[in-house]
C-alpha cells in the first residue's frame, strides 16, 4: 500500500462518502438481509427470536433477585435498574463483539458483487437493533409489574438510543476492517468487552463505588448506557453523561472515517 | 487508485476503459495475518520482522489497458491462472486496482456466482424478491416481474416451498430466471455450467442469446472458444496476468491456438 497524494486522499474521503449515501440508499436491501440474519437463527422454533427474550428474562430475575440480596436493596430499586442495564448492554456489547466479523462473514457478497460496504454495516446494525427491540419488551414486563412508571423523561432515551446506535455504526465500521486484516482483533474485543462488563456499573449501582464513584467519569460506556437507561428509569441524564457521549461520537467518527476512506477499497483484498 | 463507476445516461454510452490497471494481492498465510507479528515487526529488528515483513504479493493483473463501448462483446481467453476472473472482477468493481485507473459507465450485471445470496430456508418468491434487491432492482420493478420469472422457472407451487425442499437444478432454474429477467448494460459472465435438463438448458440458451444481444457491453471468460466465437466480437488473450493480444475475436483465437500447440 503505498502512501496517496493530496489528491488521492481527497478522492478516497469522496468516494468513502458516496458509499455511505448509497449505501443508506439501499435500505429495503439490508432491511431484509438484517432480518433474514436473526431469522436464520431461530428459523423452525416455536418461539423465534423471542428466545433471547426469555433467556434474558431468566438473566434478569435470577441475578435481581441475587445481587439485591447481595447489596441487600429492594428489589423494586434494584431490577428494573439491572434490566435497562443488561439490555442496553447487551445491545452494545453484542454489536462489539461480532463487529469483527461484519466484513469477513459477507464475503462471499464482496467478492461477487459491488456494493456499498456500508450496506453491510447497516445490515448488521440493524439486526442488533432488531434483537434490542426483541430484549426491550421485558421493560415493560418488569416497569408494569414493580410499579414504576418513568414518565415523560423516558422520552430522553429516544435521542440516547440514537447515539448508541450511531457510535455502534461508526465502532464497528472500523473494527470490522482492522479485524478483516488482522484476524486475532475479534478475539481482543471479545476479552476487553467482558471486563468492561465488569468494571461498568451494570450488575452494581454506581454510588457502590463511594468515594470513588468518580471514577466512572472515565468510563465511556457509563455514559453511553446512561442516556438509555437513566431516562427510562425517570432520570433525566447528567450534562457530564451528554458532553461525554458526545466527545465520545467525534473521536468514533474521527477514527471510523479515517479507516473506512484509508481502507474501504482493501476490504476485497484482504478477505 | 482510481475507481469510477457511474450509471450510463443512456446505453449508448456504455463503456468500460481500463488504463494500465494493476492488481496484486497480499498473501497472508497463517501467522503473518496477526496482530502480533505487525507489532513485533515494528518494535524488533530480529528474526520475526524479517517474517512479518517479507509479504507475498500476487500480482494478479499488470499493465492492462483496454477500452470497450456500446456492441463490444469481448472474450477473454487465456489458461487457468491467467487473470481472467480477477480482471471480470475488477470491471465488476469488485475490486479497485492498486494501480491504474478504471472508469465503468452502465448499469453492472455479473454473472458469477449463480447462488449468491440465496437463502435456502426461504420460499421460491422471497428468494427472487431478495436476489433481485441485491442486483439492483426495486420493490416494484421485482413485484411487476414477478409473475414473469415465475413462468421462466417453470416452478409452479414449488415457488411457495423452502428452497431447501429444491434440487439443484430447481435451483439453478430460479437463480438464472432472476438474473437474466432485467436488461443489463454490461454484463460480465464467468464460466459456468448449466446443470439443468435439457429442456431447460436450450431455454437458456436462447435467453442467454436475446440477452447477449441486448447487453450493450458483454465480456465473458471461457474455455470454450466456440461459445467465444459465436458469443463475441472481440478477444482478449490473458497471460500471466497480462494482455497477450487484444483484437478481433478470429485474430485473438488463432494466435491463441497457435500459441497454446
Amino acid at each position: 500500500m503505498s502512501t496517496g497524494t493530496q489528491a488521492g486522499r481527497r478522492g478516497d474521503v469522496r468516494l468513502a462518502m458516496q458509499d455511505v449515501v448509497d449505501g443508506l440508499a439501499l435500505w429495503p436491501l439490508w432491511i431484509r438481509l438484517g432480518w433474514n440474519d436473526i431469522l436464520q437463527r431461530y428459523r423452525r422454533s416455536v418461539l423465534g427470536p423471542f428466545w433471547l427474550t426469555v433467556s434474558m428474562a431468566v438473566m434478569v430475575v435470577a441475578l435481581g433477585v441475587v445481587y439485591a440480596g447481595i447489596f441487600k436493596i429492594t428489589l423494586r430499586d434494584f431490577i428494573p435498574f439491572l434490566c435497562v442495564g443488561l439490555i442496553v448492554w447487551g445491545y452494545i456489547s453484542t454489536t462489539l463483539s461480532e463487529a469483527g466479523g461484519l466484513f469477513t462473514g459477507a464475503e462471499s457478497y464482496i467478492k461477487q458483487i459491488r456494493l456499498p460496504y456500508s450496506l453491510y454495516v447497516c445490515r448488521f446494525i440493524w439486526s442488533k437493533v432488531i434483537i434490542f427491540a426483541h430484549n426491550f419488551v421485558i421493560y415493560f414486563g418488569i416497569i408494569s409489574y414493580f410499579h414504576v412508571w418513568p414518565g415523560s423523561a423516558a422520552l430522553y432515551a429516544i435521542p440516547g438510543f440514537l447515539i448508541v446506535t450511531l457510535n455502534g455504526a461508526l465502532a464497528s465500521t472500523y473494527l470490522g476492517i482492522v479485524s478483516a486484516r488482522f484476524r486475532d482483533i475479534p478475539q481482543i474485543v471479545a476479552s476487553v468487552v467482558q471486563i468492561v462488563f465488569f468494571v461498568t456499573p451494570i450488575m452494581w449501582k454506581p454510588e457502590l463505588l463511594g468515594a470513588r464513584s468518580h471514577l466512572m467519569t472515565w468510563n465511556p460506556f457509563h455514559h453511553l448506557i446512561e442516556i438509555v437507561r437513566a431516562p427510562l428509569l425517570g432520570q433525566v441524564p447528567s450534562l457530564e453523561n451528554y458532553v461525554a457521549a458526545g466527545v465520545i461520537t467525534a473521536a468514533n467518527v474521527l477514527v471510523a472515517a479515517a479507516f473506512f476512506s484509508r481502507f474501504r477499497a482493501r476490504i476485497a483484498y484482504w478477505l | 487508485m482510481k475507481m469510477s463507476v457511474k450509471p450510463a445516461a443512456s446505453s449508448s454510452q456504455a463503456i468500460i476503459s481500463l488504463d494500465r490497471v494493476g492488481v496484486s494481492f497480499p498473501v497472508y498465510h497463517g501467522g503473518s495475518r496477526s496482530l502480533k507479528k505487525a507489532i513485533l515487526a515494528r518494535s524488533s529488528a530480529g528474526r520475526i520482522a524479517r517474517d512479518a515483513n517479507d509479504r507475498v504479493t500476487i500480482d494478479a493483473l499488470r499493465d492492462v489497458t483496454l477500452s470497450l463501448r456500446t456492441g463490444d462483446r469481448l472474450a477473454l481467453i487465456g489458461a487457468n491462472g491467467a487473470g481472467k476472473t480477477t480482471l471480470l472482477r475488477v470491471m465488476a468493481g469488485v475490486y479497485e486496482p492498486v494501480t491504474g485507473t478504471v472508469e465503468i459507465r452502465g448499469r453492472i450485471s455479473p454473472m458469477f456466482d449463480i447462488g449468491l445470496g440465496i437463502d435456502v430456508e426461504l420460499s421460491g418468491y422471497d428468494n427472487i424478491r431478495l436476489r433481485g434487491l441485491l442486483l439492483g432492482l426495486s420493490s416494484q420493478d421485482i413485484e411487476g416481474r414477478l409473475s414473469e420469472i415465475a413462468e421462466f422457472t417453470e416452478l409452479g407451487d414449488y415457488l411457495d416451498m423452502p428452497m431447501r425442499t429444491y434440487s439443484s437444478g430447481m435451483m439453478l432454474r430460479l437463480t438464472f430466471a432472476v438474473a437474466t429477467c432485467y436488461e443489463p448494460e454490461i454484463l460480465l459472465i464467468d464460466e459456468w455450467i448449466l446443470a439443468g435438463d435439457a429442456h431447460f438448458i436450450a431455454k437458456a440458451q436462447r435467453r442467454i442469446d436475446f440477452f447477449v444481444d441486448k447487453a450493450s457491453v458483454l465480456v465473458l471468460a471461457s474455455h470454450n472458444l466456440e461459445i467465444c466465437r459465436r458469443w463475441c466480437n472481440r478477444g482478449l488473450w490473458m497471460a500471466q496476468g497480462q494482455v497477450r493480444s487484444f483484437g478481433s475475436i478470429d485474430s485473438v483465437i488463432a494466435g491463441y491456438e497457435a500459441g497454446a500447440a
